[in-house]
């Protein structure tokens, strides 16, 4: 008969030195969910029930909250915060439903390949947006960009 | 001849009601918020990378962007949204009920009434978005 193991039983011994990933892992969940909750609150409440909601999203609409480094910067550490807060919290859900080895590893390896990159695409899109694009036709622009 | 002999002991007339065995989910209160918290919390993650992809279409074109903008405000997709926003409020909420379950000795102690409260603010939440939204998205 096998044995199911006590759900806090750890698969290897915790490091005895240094920093103790784990407890930090633990803290930041805490620290990073309370502000996602204010920011993803804010993001939500802004997109989808000031005015028209859903139905006013489109390039221009994004284009006007970008213009404003208040938004670049909401946007920006919302991504991080919650890109962080979610790729660790699948980490646990891994480690609680597979055993160390190959597969593991592998899906560990995805994750954060998978938070790495969306975290720099993400960042750069934010920074490197431009609102107004050459040859774009001046309806699908937010207002403010100059009549060609 | 004794009474109750060595031996014969009689079993209960009912055996005593068990707990569930062979698990280690135990149900009610403190397993349903976990296993929502859960299930929330990977909805979410998948809707977050998805998002991030059709945001970063705003670098590729305003016509790409807006094209797949455009599927996100459909009633079927109007729908998915109400779900979205209630598996993030429950998550923000319920992990709010967390915190407090571990860092105060009280909240430990009544963590079934708080997994209600945390109940009852997502339906006051959920009552102050789905109607707002689902005009938005039914009304062209």
């Amino acid at each position: 008969m096998s044995v199911i193991e006590a759900p806090r039983s750890q698969a290897r011994p915790a490091r005895k030195r240094g920093v103790n990933l784990e407890k930090w892992g633990w803290i930041y969940m805490r620290a990073s969910g309370v502000v996602l909750l204010v920011l993803i609150f804010g993001h939500l409440f802004v997109n989808l029930l000031v005015g028209e909601g859903v139905k006013a999203i489109d390039f221009g609409f994004v284009g006007g909250k970008w213009a404003d480094p208040f938004w670049q910067w909401w946007d920006v550490l919302m991504l991080w915060l919650a890109l962080i807060h979610g790729a660790n919290g699948m980490r646990t859900i891994v480690n609680d439903y597979t055993n160390p080895g190959t597969t593991q590893k592998l899906l560990k390896g995805s994750l954060l390949v998978a938070a790495v990159v969306l975290i720099v695409l993400g960042t750069l899109v934010v920074f490197t947006f431009d609102p107004c694009p050459a040859g774009s036709p001046a309806d699908l622009l937010p207002s403010f960009c100059p009549a060609v | 001849m004794p009474e109750n002999p060595a031996g014969t002991l009689t079993a209960p007339a009912k055996p005593a009601k068990q707990k569930p065995g062979g698990t280690l989910y135990r149900g009610r209160e403190g397993m349903w918020s976990w296993v929502l918290h859960r299930i929330t919390g990977v909805a979410i993650f998948f809707f977050l990378l998805v998002h991030i992809l059709d945001t970063a279409l705003v670098r590729v074109s305003p016509e790409a962007y807006n094209a797949v903008i455009g599927t996100y405000q459909t009633p079927i997709m109007g729908l998915g949204e109400v779900a979205l926003v209630g598996a993030i409020v429950f998550h923000a909420f319920n992990g709010l009920r967390i915190i407090l379950v571990d860092l105060w000795a009280w909240a430990t102690r009544h963590q079934k009434l708080l997994f209600y409260i945390v109940i009852a603010l997502w339906v006051v939440t959920m009552l102050g978005f789905a109607p707002r939204h689902l005009m938005n998205v039914f009304s062209h």
